[in-house]
């Protein structure tokens, strides 16, 4: 293959016609552009998504209270749902597949915290240990909410640490005493949060003390729980089995769906990812048609040259090439003008991922576009085979010259 | 050395055949120096296609240097061609981007010879026909004559049983075909068989037997002349 003749002779058919060459090497170098960016900026999409669904547990249910809508035994319509902590038990011990899950009881407002003497409002959450995982809190010191903690409505509370920053300074928090409208509460762990400063000023305190502090009694505004690494079905499955038992726990129609709320996040996960794939999809197969479209052209091409080449040919033929070595020729002639036209395509098509990447900020459906190392080797291999491709016909063509042909005069 | 016997040829013209060789027989022993004359239609050209392994032919036989020439593939055909013919065509029918070296070098180059061994074989070649300071130059920079030369130094350079040349003066003037007619005619006194086609007397006249061409038959009526 690498011989010093076929290369003179490659490039001298190229020098010869030079504008042809290099129109059919845009056609191919504009295909693989065009499936490099596309395949980067479908990269882009996919991080989007990934980015937006950060912050809080993807394989996860949220349950929320809606308003009867159906009559059901004899109670009337427009009934607003309250869940309690009975139905956290519940769920606790009856559904299978059950990972992680917290209640959340709401305190509504914010409220004014105070050490010392700075003063700011935060906003308050008040859940069970498991929210640790339903948020992706990060822990940075201290511990996050346990058990004793709820069981003993222990007055402590885990801060974000914007919430150190602005009452604390300097001060290590752990150990000190927040005062939340008037009660005091001792911090034991702060936390990061991947969701950004909104979700680093946050405070969680144990439900069971809010609920006793705050007038709460057993009320329950929302129960959220992860489901492991269940599959769609499964937890579509758990979050149906979930919504009859709170139906036969609050007496509202089994076929009522706007008394109580399930929000499936992988579910939506998924949808996201499935529109996402299709757009990739999409635009992966316009490229594949453009690169299509070159290797015609190049075919095209490749065949008008070898028509030109007739006599030529015919009297290589005449001094003893082989078909083979005919066949050879227009076929490396084909995979040079595509390998070297596609990787200048390839390497244009990265340059301009990179600097789209560093030219705009990430946003939250669109971030950190990139080529991985594997889709240049594929880009490579489809060059290579396209180019073959290509000059497979032309190279039919040109095997299929009679050596006589040397002997026509022009 | 060469030997045609009870050669057929015919060509499908629509739904008629056209036989345009009819039991021809040749014979042409080493170190002749030939011409084969006719008129257009005569069938010179498709015997110069079979003597020249370019065309297969229907029936009879053809022995060339004890190598008997049946019906072949593309690819022995080729071998064929490479071994044991030298060709000189009437448009000289050099490769436009190669220099005067790299084309006399063509042959070698399909028999795989290394780059520097077949270039060093050329530039004698070369030499031969008085072409040495034109290694480097390319075709269009060379006149009639001088790529004619080329052309019978490529010819050559694959020491061939046979030399053909087809017309080869067809496209210089009288005194350049002189000239060639000389390269030939050394070329021959050196031992090389030379068979050349040409509806020309006067180059006919240069070679010491014509061979007549009539209607797909060698024409015995016309004597095979002997001249000197």
């Amino acid at each position: 293959m690498f011989d010093v003749d076929k290369w003179q002779e490659i490039l001298s058919v190229m020098r010869r016609n030079k504008l042809r060459t290099l129109l059919t090497a845009l056609t191919v170098a504009w295909g693989i552009f065009l499936l490099v960016l596309l395949v980067g900026f479908g990269n882009g999409l996919q991080n989007g998504i990934i980015y937006t669904f950060r912050d809080d547990a993807i394989n996860s249910l949220w349950i929320y209270r809606g308003k009867s809508s159906l009559p059901y035994k004899g109670m009337p319509v427009g009934r607003q749902i309250q869940f309690n902590n009975e139905d956290y038990d519940r769920i606790r011990e009856t559904i299978d597949g059950v990972e992680h899950m917290t209640s959340r009881f709401y305190l509504y407002g914010e409220f004014t915290i105070s050490y010392k003497n700075k003063h700011s409002s935060f906003d308050v959450r008040s859940c069970h240990p498991d929210h640790l995982h339903l948020e992706n809190t990060l822990m940075v010191s201290g511990r996050y909410l346990n058990d004793i903690d709820i069981k003993a409505k222990r007055k402590v509370a885990v801060v974000g640490t914007k919430v150190v920053a602005m009452l604390f300074g300097d001060e290590n928090p752990l150990g000190k005493y927040i005062n939340v409208n008037g009660i005091m509460y001792k911090v034991v762990g702060v936390f990061r949060d991947e969701g950004g400063p909104g979700e680093e000023r946050k405070i969680y305190i144990p439900i069971s003390t809010a609920q006793q502090a705050y007038g709460g009694g057993t009320k329950v505004h929302q129960i959220m729980m992860t489901v492991g690494d269940a599959d769609l079905a499964t937890s579509q499955a758990i979050g149906e089995q979930i919504r009859l038992l709170l139906a036969e726990q609050h007496n509202f129609s089994p076929n009522d769906r706007r008394a109580v709320f399930v929000r499936n996040n992988l579910e939506s996960f998924q949808r996201w990812n499935s529109i996402i794939d299709g757009v990739a999809l999409f635009l992966q197969i316009i490229a594949m048609l453009t690169i299509f479209a070159g290797i015609i052209s190049i075919s095209n091409i490749m065949l008008i040259t070898v028509k030109e080449r007739t006599k030529e040919i015919g009297v290589r033929k005449a001094m003893g090439a082989t078909p083979w070595s005919i066949v050879s020729m227009v076929l490396q002639e084909s995979i040079v003008i595509t390998a070297l036209s596609g990787y200048i395509g390839m390497v244009a098509g990265v340059a301009a991922v990179e600097l789209f990447k560093n030219l705009f900020p990430a946003g939250d459906y669109f971030r950190n576009p990139y080529v991985d190392l594997e889709i240049a080797v594929i880009a490579t291999l489809l060059m290579v085979s396209a180019g073959a491709l290509a000059g497979l016909f032309p190279a039919i063509r040109a095997a299929s010259i009679k050596p006589i042909e040397a002997l026509r005069t022009d | 050395m060469l030997n045609l016997a009870k050669i057929n040829k015919s060509y499908q013209v629509g739904r008629n055949s056209l036989q345009v060789l009819k039991n021809v027989d040749l014979q042409i022993e080493e170190g002749e120096f030939v011409s084969i004359m006719g008129s257009s239609g005569s069938g010179k050209s498709t015997l110069l296609n079979i003597l020249g392994i370019l065309d297969n032919f229907d029936s009879g036989s053809y022995t060339l240097d004890d190598t008997v020439i049946g019906q072949l593939n593309q690819r022995q055909a080729a071998l064929y061609r490479n071994k044991f013919i030298g060709f000189v065509f009437q448009s000289f029918n050099l490769l436009s981007f190669k220099n005067a070296l790299e084309n006399v070098a063509l042959p070698l180059y399909y028999q795989k010879m290394a780059r520097k061994k077949r270039n060093r074989i050329a530039m004698d070649y070369l030499e031969r026909v008085g072409l040495r300071d034109w290694a480097e130059h390319y075709p269009n920079e060379l006149s009639g004559g001088q790529q004619q030369r080329v052309a019978i130094a490529r010819a050559l350079i694959s020491q061939p049983r046979l030399v053909l040349a087809d017309e080869p003066t067809g496209a210089l003037d009288s005194q350049t075909s002189n000239q060639i007619m000389d390269v030939f005619a050394d070329v021959n006194a050196g031992g090389m068989t030379v068979v050349i086609v040409t509806h020309e007397h006067d180059i006919a006249e240069r070679t010491r037997r014509v061979v007549h061409l009539r209607d797909g038959q060698i024409d015995e009526a016309e004597p095979m002349t002997a001249l000197n």
